[in-house]
């Protein structure tokens, strides 16, 4: 237990509002990771073919 | 000070991003490269990658492209974590706190997945199952990131000599309890399964090895500014 005064805890309440990031970050992902029909972005399989070789190398599921 | 942490996640992010890309298209694409080989001598089966939307040049810029929005992704995050383990959880030196949480998460999101359901080359895998196996890798690394938060919690109260079992248990459990998924075809050459496995261990090792790093080190410049 080193809690030090170098370490101020950040209070939830200041962190809550940031929370609003992690949707906004987590779709990025799965445009990235996922969108095997590109149901979110409407490209066809334009995106999911461009970062296919990304999506292999970073140990996702493909196909 | 949250808004400093989110930007810098979000740059150390997109510096490892890339370095995890680079990584990647240096030792990955060879991989890459002789699994399509084999998908296209057995044409028809699988997804064929002829005639597609995007020439092989393009996927491997899409490489870049694709690691670095990842590594975005994993910084922004990243940056908010350690904001809420800051002072609560882990080292109380920031830099000592940046590398663990890194270590930590390459260890719940990567590593744990990988070792039950280890990322496959092209050639190998049945597009029919892909819903599955996504969902079971999502379940997988959702285990992941619950086991380092038990063992956070314990190694606070009783550190690590009830901290590393108590992970061990929960992924233990998992990995006996989750159904194991063998679609490798029999006729699949074993050491380039093996070269594209450890290459894409590799793009995810660079990536949190630079992140932790990189987010470390401006967080000490940022205090001699002080």
């Amino acid at each position: 237990m080193s809690q030090m005064s170098s370490s101020p805890v950040i209070p939830v309440r200041t962190l809550l509002p940031w929370s609003a990031a992690v949707p906004v970050l987590l779709i990025v992902a799965y445009l990235v990771t996922m969108d095997s029909a590109g149901v979110l972005a409407q490209t066809g399989d334009l995106l999911h073919e461009l970062m296919h070789d990304g999506r292999h190398l970073l140990g996702v599921p493909c196909h | 000070m949250i808004r400093d942490f989110f930007l810098r996640g979000l740059g150390a992010g997109a510096v490892a991003g890339l370095l995890a890309g680079l990584f990647g298209f240096l030792v990955g694409e060879p991989s890459i490269d002789q699994a399509i080989a084999i998908e296209e001598a057995a044409a028809g089966v699988g997804h064929s990658h002829a005639n597609e939307l995007v020439s092989r040049g393009g996927q491997a810029f899409g490489l870049f492209l694709a690691t670095t929005l990842y590594g975005l992704v994993v910084g922004g995050l990243f940056a908010l974590a350690y904001a809420f383990v800051k002072g609560r959880f882990g080292p109380a030196n920031e830099q000592a706190l940046a590398v663990t949480l890194a270590a930590g998460g390459f260890l719940a999101v990567v590593l744990v997945p990988f070792l039950k359901y280890p990322g496959n080359p092209p050639a190998v895998g049945d597009p029919d199952t892909i819903g599955r196996r996504t969902v079971l890798y999502l379940v997988m690394l959702a285990i992941g990131l619950l086991a380092l938060g038990a063992g956070a919690v314990i190694h606070r109260r009783f550190g690590w000599v009830a901290a590393v079992p108590a992970f061990l248990v929960i992924v233990g459990v998992a990995y006996a309890v989750l159904p194991a998924i063998q679609e490798v075809p029999a006729e699949f050459p074993a050491v380039l399964l093996w070269n594209f496995r450890v290459s894409s261990l590799g793009v995810q090792a660079v990536l949190w090895g630079v992140l932790g790093s990189v987010f470390a080190l401006v967080s000490a410049r940022q205090r001699v500014r002080l």
